[in-house]
Formats: structure tokens, sequence, C-alpha cells
């Protein structure tokens, strides 16, 4: 790259005074030419095809610059132009950590602007796959972070539990990734009972596995140095940057959609908000952990629940929106018209909703508006992984290269939700 | 004629089983990491996947040769070969038993050169193997390379000063710089009445100072900022394929295994057998290669449990905590020693 191209990649960003470093001086030589390097977007530490475009002081990163768009499959338009329906399976494919948590929140902007009613079971076992969702999704960001720093047994050990929770989920949906088993008006099919058992007896030793990656990692010396005031955000700076989730819990901010704006009857589980003091990756690190115990907590309860419910229904009874069974569909003219209307052209009523959902980044909103026909006429996602993903300058820029790939781990984000 | 003869089998011999060595080591790592990783390791090549580092050593010599545009090319095929040189050459001194006959009134011994300065050879060219590490980084024409040959060379830096001073510490205590009479010294008698009468008694806090600074001297986790493929993608052999990285690697295990004897001859009697001063020398090499084998584990150990330091810590610890540190413990041997 020749040099004014590198000056104008520099100059896209704009000057923040106290923590630049100086502009380059060729006859000082502690701080000469600065070295442009290309992280991503296919390296170890930038966990998918997020590039960040660095110049380097040494091991000082001075500038950074996220660039994105490497998997931008334009769901939002897919929305728009196949269907409410349709859509469900691109759901799963954003973040694809946590397809249930998706499917959720989008299911649930659908019913929000259709006034469906869910059946209490179908809440409960959508509570069940989200928290299960969301703690993949903490599995992953815990091990990969783990791993940057060099601890790479962690990263082992947190997959061979999200292994075992894909068996559980295959076992419900018959799919490990992109189940798409929530559906408008509840979930496709209930969960058995032999099922539930297995689900109780996973949960009971999860517990216990959180303890011993504590063990491995919270009271470790290196670790502590490493992420101890590591990428440090106030309350203040964490909510003009349009954080949620564990990021701005970090900073202090109780804030959790499941608690101020409860869905799927959260408010009556029993469960609390972990939230750090500094902001740094260490309370990051510290709040998912204690979010990976809240949400193993809140399945326990949901699957309690389930047990006195079983045998009723799953999903709303609503003929405009939900399809009939399949074995009434073969031996029923009417009931095939039926189906094949709500498959071919369901429209929702005009108007306009954004459903927010918790998930495991942050606020995971869907944004719809309906002009009455079988297509939104806008859908749009309000993705954690974005905001995430776009304050990394802030938190990194004047660190060490080593203290980057640490702020990458521990703001976690996704890049199949950052680009859409 | 003989005696040259007999120094030409030891050389054949104890080359043989250290690169026999690094490729079981390369084995240990992947068995090991796969034990405490909750997995199975390699287990299809020969029973247990004992054949494994054969495999790939015919792997590595059948991948292409590839040499990156813009490097300089005769340096970036030098380095690995510095790299692996150094690591072989150092173990030249290394004492793994003691006397094992007599050819013409010359005493053979279990080492390849028997020398007065045998712990300042393994130092000198020792640490002449990160210069592989640096012309290869440097060499690749790579960012990521260079920065990870960068800061190779200052961590040779930091580091190479108390691991020196650590071995002048038990260099004083001994009088003496070759490796063998080191080990003879800590073979008879007793430490404290009961224990073996090894260095580890005498000199705990240099030690403990030797084998961490061992873990950086060759660039093992969680010091291993030249190659962190977290952040430098692989760092200096980032670039290497085939057997130039084979040597790469070839030079890291065989360096590890130098400095796990080294370990063992300076500070845990070398190939003495506890309490048994009159062991004939076969269960002193059997007793070399057991307590080397142990710091081997250590090493893997050490690398699949603990996270990886950040390059300015490493510094930190180095110039302001172990340099002072051995310092001090030089002050205290000699002061010890006059007395």
């Amino acid at each position: 790259m020749s040099p004014e191209d590198s000056k104008l990649a520099a100059d896209t960003i704009e000057y923040r005074p106290g923590q630049m470093a100086e502009p380059a001086d060729h006859d000082d030589p502690l701080h000469g030419a600065q070295v442009e390097l290309n992280i991503g977007p296919s390296h170890p530490a930038t966990h998918g095809v997020l590039r960040l475009k660095v110049l380097a002081d040494g091991e000082v990163l001075t500038r950074i610059e996220p660039v994105i768009g490497y998997l931008h499959r334009g769901k939002e338009k897919a929305c728009e132009s196949l269907g409410w329906r349709k859509f469900f399976v691109h759901t799963d494919r954003l973040d694809y950590l946590q397809p249930m948590l998706n499917n959720v929140g989008y299911a649930m902007a659908l019913e929000k602007l259709a006034h469906l009613e869910v059946p209490e079971r179908a809440q409960v076992i959508r509570v069940l796959m989200m928290e299960t969702n969301r703690i993949m999704s903490h599995l992953i960001a815990l091990g990969v972070s783990a791993m940057d720093l060099g601890a790479i047994s962690m990263f082992f050990f947190t997959f061979d539990q999200r292994e075992k929770i894909y068996d559980l989920i295959d076992a419900y949906t018959g799919h490990r990734m992109n189940n798409t088993y929530i559906r408008m008006g509840g979930v496709y099919a209930d969960l058995e009972e032999e099922l539930e058992r297995h689900f109780s007896a996973f949960f009971d030793n999860f517990i216990e596995q959180v303890d011993e990656w504590e063990s491995l990692l919270t009271g470790n010396r290196i670790w502590y140095e490493r992420n101890r005031g590591i990428g440090a955000i106030t309350a203040e700076q964490a909510l003009s940057w349009g954080l949620t989730g564990p990021n701005l819990r970090g900073s202090g901010v109780a804030y959790d959609l499941r608690k101020s704006e409860p869905y799927c009857g959260y408010e009556d589980y029993d469960f609390e908000i972990p939230i750090g003091e500094r902001g740094d990756a260490f309370d990051r690190y510290l709040v998912r952990i204690e979010e990976l115990r809240q949400s193993a907590r809140i399945c326990t309860q949901a699957l309690e629940r389930l047990k006195s419910s079983r045998g009723a229904n799953v999903i709303a009874d609503d003929r405009r929106y939900v399809l009939p069974r399949l074995s009434d569909v073969t031996s029923s003219m009417e009931e095939l018209i039926h189906q094949f209307k709500i498959v071919t052209d369901m429209s929702l009523p005009r108007g306009e909703a954004y459903m927010g959902v918790e998930s495991s980044k942050g606020e995971l909103g869907f944004y719809i508006a309906s002009d009455g026909t079988a297509a939104p006429l806008r859908c749009h996602l309000r993705s954690p992984s974005l905001m995430n993903v776009q304050v990394i300058p802030f938190l990194a820029e004047g660190k060490l290269l080593s203290d980057v790939v640490a702020v990458l781990g521990s703001v976690d984000f996704v890049m199949g939700e950052v680009d859409r | 004629m003989t005696v040259l003869l007999a120094t030409f089998i030891k050389a054949v011999v104890i080359f043989g089983a250290l690169v026999s060595a690094a490729g079981l080591a390369t084995l240990a790592e992947r068995k090991v990491s796969a034990w405490i990783q909750h997995r199975l390791g390699p287990n299809r090549v020969g029973p247990f996947g004992a054949l494994q580092p054969l495999a790939d050593g015919v792997k590595f010599i059948f991948k292409e040769e590839f040499v990156p545009e813009g490097a300089t090319r005769w340096l970036f095929i030098l380095a690995p070969a510095i790299s692996a040189m150094a690591a072989m050459m150092s173990v030249a001194v290394i004492p793994f038993g003691g006397l094992v006959t007599e050819i013409d009134g010359t005493e053979i011994y279990f080492s390849i050169a028997d020398l007065d300065i045998g712990a300042l050879w393994v130092v000198a060219i020792g640490g002449l193997g990160i210069y592989g590490v640096i012309l290869g980084g440097w060499a690749s024409n790579s960012k990521y390379s260079l920065y990870g040959g960068l800061r190779a060379s200052a961590q040779m830096i930091s580091y190479e000063l108390p691991l020196i001073l650590s071995i002048l510490a038990v260099v004083a205590m001994s009088d003496t710089l070759n490796l063998r009479e080191i080990v003879n010294i800590q073979t008879s008698g007793t430490a404290f009445g009961f224990l073996p009468n090894w260095n580890i008694f005498y000199q705990p806090l240099a030690f403990v100072l030797f084998v961490v600074c061992t873990f950086a001297e060759t660039n093992r986790h969680p010091f291993d900022f030249a190659e962190c493929e977290s952040e430098l993608v692989g760092g200096f052999h980032t670039e290497y394929s085939s057997m130039k990285f084979a040597l790469f690697f070839l030079g890291e295990y065989c360096a590890m295994i130098v400095m796990a004897s080294l370990t063992v001859t300076l500070f845990l009697g070398g190939f003495s057998v506890p309490y048994w001063e009159e062991a004939p020398w076969y269960l002193g090499v059997a007793a070399f290669v057991a307590k080397t084998a142990f710091f081997m584990f250590l090493f893997l150990w050490v690398r699949w449990t603990l996270p990886r330091f950040r390059y300015d810590q490493l510094m930190n610890l180095g110039w302001k905590v172990f340099l002072p540190l051995s310092l001090l413990n030089i002050l205290l041997t000699g002061l010890a020693v006059s007395l």
C-alpha cells in the first residue's frame, strides 16, 4: 500500500485527543514510521471475518479501524422479499451461536404485531431454549477469549460442555445449529418427558463445571494481569456507545431486558443480574461467568414448570397464523387449502412493532413494519454485535497488540449478526 | 584411535537419541494436551499413535518448499538450520551418565565432550539459536514474522541474564564449569542429613529462576511471544513450510530437551541415583532420563494450563524481578561460599 493510501485510510478515523499517539516523526528514533497492519479478515483473534486496519507504532496500535461487511448477505432485504414466515430460517443464521434466541426475538415481534397469545407451556420451552442458547454463546465467548490469551485448554473445556448442550438441542429439534424450531404463536413441537430429564441431568452438573473453570482463570495471576484494566469503559461511555448486555453490565449498569421489560414470563423466574464495577475485560469476564450460573438457574426452574404442564398446547390455536396439523392436512381438502394459504400469503395487520430480547451479546431487536401484505414493508435488526464491534477502537486504541486481542475476546461479537 | 572411535559412537548415539526424543516429545505434547483437554489425541498411526512423529516427518518432507516473494532467500533458508543446529550442538556437553569404561587409560564418559567449560558452552551455543528466530522473522518479508523476530530478540536479552546468573550461583558453589564435575559433587553425601546432596536444596531460588527462564529461553508457553498464534498468527514461522518449518520445530523440542537436561544436571544431581553412590552407569542414565522426562512434562503441563503473559509484562518480570533476585542470589551465594 502506498503512503497516500495509508494516509487516506488513517483519515477516515476521527481523532480523539488524548488517546492518539503523536503523528509519525521520522527523525524520532522511538516513534518513527508507523506500520500499517491488517488484522483479519482471516486472523485467529477476530473470530470470523472482521478486519481491523491498524497503524502500529512498534507494539502499540495507535489507530484501529474495524472494517465490516465480509459476511454481508442482505438478511433484512431477504425478510422483505421472502415474507413473514420464511424469514425464520434466516434468523438462525444471524448470530449462529444462539439460533433459538434469534428465533424467539423475531417470533415475538410478529406476535406483537398480530396480537397473538402464546400458550404457557410454549413460553416455558422458549425460556428454556433461550437460556441454553445463551449458555452456548457465553461458552464460546469464554472459551475463545481464554484461547486468545493463550489458555487453549479452556476452549476445549467449554466446547466439551457446549457439545453436550448441542446433543440435547439435537435430540429436541433434530439439528445442532440452525434449528428454526420457534414458530409464530409457540414452538414447533413439545419437549418430551425423557428429554426433560436429560436437560435436568445436564444442569445438575453444569454449575460444578463453571466453578472448575473459574478456579482455572479467575484467581490466575496471569489471567488477572492480562484482563484487569484492559478495555475499560465507564457506565456513561458504555451507554453513549449503545452497548447492552454483558458489556454494559460489566460497567455497572444493571440493565437487562429480562428484568426491565420482561417477556415470555421472565418476571416469574428467580434470577439475578450480575454487574461489574470497572467495566474492563476482567469484569466482563466475571459477568459472563455469573450469567452462566444464572442461566442454569433459570433453566432448572423452567424444567420444574414443564413438569406441571405436560400435554398442554405448545402453539397458539389461531388459524390465521398457525399451520394446521399435518394429519389433518393429508386427510382434509379444506385443511390443505388452509395450509397452502398460510404458507404462500399469510399477511399480518398493518402497523409496526419492535421487540427487543436480551441476547447473549446485548439487546437484540427486531423492528418490523407491515402494510398488511404477505411480506414486511421494512425489517430492521438492532444487532448488539455491531455495537460491540464499533466500540473496539475506543477500547483498544493506544494499547498493545496483545491487549487488542484481549479486548476483541472480551466484547464478544459474532460477524453473522454484524453484517446481516 | 579407539578413543576417537568411542567418541564417534557416542556422538551418533546421543544425536540419534536426541532427535528421536524430540520426535517423541512432539507425540507427548499432543498426547498430554489431549489428556488435559478431554480428547483422544493421535491414535491412528501405529499402536496408540506411537508412529505419529514418523508420519509427520514424512508429511513435512513431501510438503511444498515455499519461499515468499520478497524474502531474503538465503537467510530464509539459513534461519531454521541455525535454530536446529544450535539446539543440537549444545547437547554435546550434557553428561547423560558417568564413567562407562576405560580405554588405554582414558576414561570414557557418557557425554560427547567432557569439556571443562561445559556450562559456558551450553549457554553460548544455546543462545545462538535465537538468531534463527530473529533472522527467520526478518527474512520472511512479513510484518507478523518481523514482529515475532523482534519480540524474540528482546525477550532473549531479558532472560539470558537471570538464566546465566542462576547457573553462576551453582558454578560458584561447585567451583567448576565442568558439568560432569558438578554432578559428581552432588552424587556423594547428603543435604541436611537426609536429602540427596542436590543443588536444588542449597539453591532453591536459583532453581526457580532457572526453570522459569528456560521457558523463556526455549520460547515456550507462557512466554511464546515470538510465535503467539492468537496475535501474530505464528510469528516468526508464519511463512515457513515443509522441512524448514519442521527444522524450527525440531530445534524447539531439542532446545527443550537440552534445557530440561541442564536443569537436571545443575540442580537435581544429573545422572546420580539418589542414596546409591556406586550405582552402575546405565542406572545413572535411566535416572537422568526419568528426571529429564519430568521437566519435559512440566513444559507441556504449563503450556496447556496457563494463559500467556503480555509482552511488556514479561519484560517487567525479567528486568525488575528476576534480574535483581538473581543478583541477590549471587551475592548470598558468594557470601556463603567465602565464609
